[in-house]
């Protein structure tokens, strides 16, 4: 791993070692090294290095909420707004627990595209009505819920991992390592 | 009704207790009221797809009587609800209540 210009670029190492805790995050430092043919040393090294340049943000666990019985609605909800309001109305809405994601969007207008969760159809637009509709600069909300769900994944290293260089001031919240 | 109850409901509220109109779950037009005079023209200027949204949900009776604590209207409101009003007619009698009652309490205000 090589520091450039305020960048981290990853060798093909690190990427090997990326790709091995995608498939993985439980694996111990001695099966990773094991699976690529390194010390469990170096392994410990790089993903630690990692870490610290918050290229690896978190361990988590990925639930199947259908499986755990959570029968919650999901909706994508496209905001337009004034563009010199975007960035704060979507700061605000990072606060609420109701927001899964949330993405600025450059098309012909700036918009605020976010993922919503809620019980139900009525604790939806209720949250929308009173906590988003409000919002200075917001001028105009379209809401379509989602019926079914066909794909959804995590982008993986080994998808592309040519084209990948990070910046170095990234967050670096690092969760608890329990592998 | 003495002038000062009057006077609360012909108030100006701050934004977030304003009525914000939407035309289904999640859509919102753009349009809102801030207070009872500028809930009339809104009723005129909105689609009437948003207007029978909310008075079928009930959302109108509940912002009259708990926002502009006008529990008068908020009856007027609710017996149009139960003739299953649709369109221009729909439209046309809620501006007329709503209307109406903004005459009665503006006279002698």
């Amino acid at each position: 791993m090589k520091l450039k210009n305020n960048t981290v670029a990853l060798d093909s190492t690190d990427l090997r070692i990326l790709n091995a805790l995608q498939e993985n995050a439980r694996q111990t430092y001695t099966a990773i090294g094991k699976s690529l043919g390194m010390a469990h040393s170096t392994v410990y090294d790089r993903i630690k290095r990692m870490e610290r340049h918050g290229i690896i943000k978190e361990y988590t666990a990925v639930i199947d909420t259908e499986k755990a019985g959570a029968k919650n609605i999901i909706a994508i909800m496209t905001i337009f707004t004034d563009p010199k309001e975007s960035d704060k109305v979507a700061e605000k809405l990072c606060q609420a627990p109701q927001i899964l994601e949330i993405y600025t969007s450059l098309s012909e207008e700036l918009l605020i595209i976010a993922k919503v969760v809620a019980e139900n159809q009525e604790s939806l637009h209720e949250f929308i009505a009173s906590s988003v509709a409000p919002l200075p600069g917001v001028s105009k909300i379209r809401t379509s819920m989602i019926t079914k769900k066909f794909k959804e994944t995590r982008f993986l290293i080994a998808n592309n991992p040519k084209k990948l260089t990070f910046i170095k001031e990234t967050s670096n919240k690092i969760g608890e390592n329990k592998r | 009704m003495n002038e000062k109850m009057k006077s609360r409901i012909l108030r100006t509220l701050p934004r977030e207790k304003a009525f914000y109109f939407f035309t289904s779950i999640g859509n919102y037009t753009g349009e809102s009221a801030v207070s009872f005079k500028e809930f009339i023209d809104k009723i005129n200027e909105v689609n009437v797809k948003s207007l029978e949204f909310h008075l079928y949900r009930g959302d109108f009776e509940k912002w009259t009587a708990e926002t502009l604590e006008d529990q008068e209207l908020a009856r007027e409101i609710g017996k149009l609800r139960g003739k299953n009003y649709s369109g221009a007619i729909l439209k046309r009698h809620l501006y007329n209540t709503v209307v109406e009652r903004y005459s009665q309490l503006s006279k002698t205000f």
